[in-house]
């Protein structure tokens, strides 16, 4: 029993960080129709931007910081300026190409600049673990699991309870009808891209000092994001979190109790089954679109 | 009639001054290398190892006043890549190949080096790729089935488990691994009461470290590649594993212990190779690589350099640069670091191209491969 409390606890504070990645792609869709197949790798380079800053002598916490305003900068402002504002207006297939491209871009520049080679990232939680009713679990993945659950928890509050948030889901919900309503949509747009941004330092942070800083580490977690987001509901922000969750637990589980030969193919197989009998997701609300 | 005779002469001594020419230009090398993907830390090291060696060699003249002409191709660490690569350096008419590193690609890449009957130095470790009864293939380390009854013993007799759990990577390196473990550790009386294989690549060793800690096994052996055996490490340190950790070579590797950080001290591992071993020719290597690359070196820079050394002492020892020639003196050669520091210890290959030389214990403390024992030759006991 201990044994399976540990692998629950520990699949949620794996599965919290793809939820991270897939907020990003629910968030950006539902706002903007972009679905970002570089989401992977936008994780992927504030982890070798706080590698940078680490080595100009800066704290862990300042590097952050630091790469969340360089990423509001480059991933938020930058990608959409320089890449989702011409290319949406002629749909969503060349922006999907382009941002098929934005990642293998993305990898051989890092991997020019830092070799093919991994690097060590530090923890920011201390090693040990805490033992509760003959349960242990490591500070790593209980502060996973506080920080990837207050970033939830905030983005829904701000989401849901303050003006901007409502603003921004009315904008998600019909563009149209928030321009009539005064609400300034390209703004909100905007506001969106700045939090995927802020997402994925986060979710760098959080998953760098397991995966390692590698140039293809974004290939795994922008899949599995991809993954969770659509089980969860491609149109949910908390479907997006419910899919990150469901994947990292099954997988700690399947990997444990049956092989973990088969631990990968744990997310394939929950989106082929939701692909196959429930399209709209877990959360999800069926849409309809003119053609 | 007269005249065509003086053409036919003209003719022959233009083609014989041409193949003077070429036997005097550069000596075509190629390296089969992993730069990118799961074994990209493995072939980077053990292609600056190369290129080191290479450097010196042709600033010393060359190998019998001919220089060397080194290029390294990228398998991404796929084997299939590896064997097309494998055929292009057959085209480019390579004297000999170097690598790849990884026992999956090696086995089936040699195919095509063998069949062009060029020798081929590869730094995998699985027991089978010597077994095949290919002339042209030897090895830059220990096979498995010579470095894990090493391994068992000091399990046995030093660390004094009575049974291990075991993890390993499910490719061909670790398979071959696995099996010659099992092997080794039945012949001296060690259970194995846990047996975790991992996936190439595995990030989450949560459920791999839980298993181990379940089975209450004595000691825990570890066997993956570079980047796994850090995360491994990272995730017994994570879980609180307080039991001996033992590997063989990758698990106390330089970039191991640079990307598990703390969590790398106290690992014990069987080496055949490592910047940290007494020897002065390691040494001055140690330094060299160092100044060169800004960084230490792990044992399959080691593997890269050593080879290459290999590679001078006996086409000089054959004073001719034939493959076939060269392949048939590897057979039963030793090559002592007296005559050639570059090759780093005492070394003698045999039949099967497998090779042979002292080896050593290791701990990691304090962020460095701290040698505790040297252990001889096999052929010595």
């Amino acid at each position: 029993m201990g044994d399976l409390v540990q692998l629950l606890v520990s699949g949620t504070a794996t599965g919290a960080i793809y939820a991270l990645a897939a907020l990003g792609f629910t968030l950006l869709w539902q706002a903007s129709g972009t679905i970002n197949f570089a989401q992977g790798e936008f994780v992927m380079l504030p982890a070798f931007g706080m590698l940078f800053c680490i080595a100009f002598g800066a704290p862990l916490w300042l590097a952050f910081l630091l790469t969340c305003l360089a990423a509001m900068l480059v991933l938020g402002v930058g990608f959409k300026r320089v890449i989702v504002d011409p290319l949406i207006k002629h749909g969503v297939i060349p922006l999907v190409i382009a941002t098929l491209g934005l990642s293998i871009g993305l990898k051989q520049l890092v991997k020019a600049g830092y070799s093919a080679e991994a690097h060590p990232f530090p923890s920011p939680f201390p090693a040990g673990q805490w033992s509760i009713a003959g349960v242990q679990i490591s500070y790593a993945d209980l502060g996973t699991l506080v920080i990837a659950g207050l970033i939830v928890y905030g983005l829904q509050t701000f989401l849901n309870r303050t003006v901007t948030g409502r603003a921004m889901q009315a904008c998600a919900q019909n563009t149209d009808a928030a321009k009539v309503l005064g609400i300034d949509v390209k703004r909100m747009v905007l506001y969106v891209f700045l939090i995927n941004a802020v997402l994925a330092v986060v979710a760098a942070l959080l998953v760098t000092p397991t995966y390692l800083a590698k140039f293809d580490m974004g290939d795994s977690i922008g899949q599995k994001a991809f993954f969770a987001a659509i089980i969860g509901g491609f149109n949910q922000t908390r479907g997006a979190l419910l899919g990150g969750v469901l994947i990292g637990v099954l997988e700690n589980v399947v990997g444990f109790y049956v092989s973990p030969a088969y631990k990968e193919g744990v997310a394939l197989v929950l989106f082929l089954l939701v692909i196959l009998f429930r399209p709209e997701g877990l959360l999800g609300k069926a849409e309809e679109r003119k053609v | 009639m007269k005249r065509y005779a003086y053409a036919a002469t003209a003719a022959l001594a233009l083609f014989a001054a041409t193949a003077s020419i070429a036997q005097q230009g550069p000596v075509p090398i190629v390296g089969l290398v992993e730069l990118s993907g799961t074994g990209a830390t493995a072939g980077t090291n053990f292609d600056n190892g190369v290129k080191l060696a290479v450097k010196e060699i042709n600033a010393a003249g060359g190998i019998m006043g001919r220089k060397i002409e080194y290029t390294a191709m990228d398998t991404q660490s796929q084997p299939n890549v590896a064997k097309g690569l494998a055929q292009k350096a057959v085209d480019q008419n390579a004297y000999v190949v170097m690598g790849p590193v990884f026992s999956g690609s090696i086995i089936v890449s040699m195919a095509e080096t063998k069949r062009a009957e060029i020798p081929n130095f590869t730094g995998g470790e699985a027991a089978n790729i010597t077994t095949q009864g290919n002339p042209y293939i030897f090895r830059t380390s220990f096979t498995q089935s010579t470095a894990m009854p090493k391994l068992a013993k000091y399990i046995k007799d030093t660390v004094k488990a009575k049974n291990v759990a075991m993890i390993w990577v499910n490719n061909d390196f670790g398979k071959g691994g696995r099996d010659a473990m099992q092997k080794a550790l039945d012949a001296v009386g060690v259970k194995v009461v846990a047996d975790v294989p991992t996936d190439p690549g595995q990030v989450d060793f949560s459920g791999a470290v839980l298993k181990v800690k379940q089975s209450n096994a004595d000691a825990v052996f570890v066997y993956t590649n570079e980047e796994e055996s850090a995360r491994a490490l990272r995730e017994l340190k994570k879980q609180g594993y307080d039991k001996p950790i033992i590997g063989e070579t990758t698990l106390t590797g330089q970039k191991v212990i640079e990307l598990a950080g703390e969590s790398a001290n106290g690992a014990l591992a069987h080496v055949g190779l490592t910047v940290d071993a007494p020897q002065p020719a390691i040494k001055a290597f140690d330094d060299k690589f160092q100044k060169e690359y800004k960084y230490k070196s792990d044992h399959n820079g080691m593997k890269g350099y050593s080879a290459m050394y290999v590679v001078k002492a006996i086409t000089e020892k054959n004073k001719s640069f034939d493959p076939k020639a060269f392949a048939k003196a590897m057979h039963g050669a030793t090559i002592l670091v007296k005559d050639y520091p570059g090759v780093l210890l005492d070394v003698t290959f045999d039949n099967n191209g497998d090779l042979d030389r002292e080896s050593f214990l290791v701990k990691v403390e304090n962020g460095k491969q701290v040698v505790t024992a040297t252990l001889p030759p096999a052929a010595a006991k």
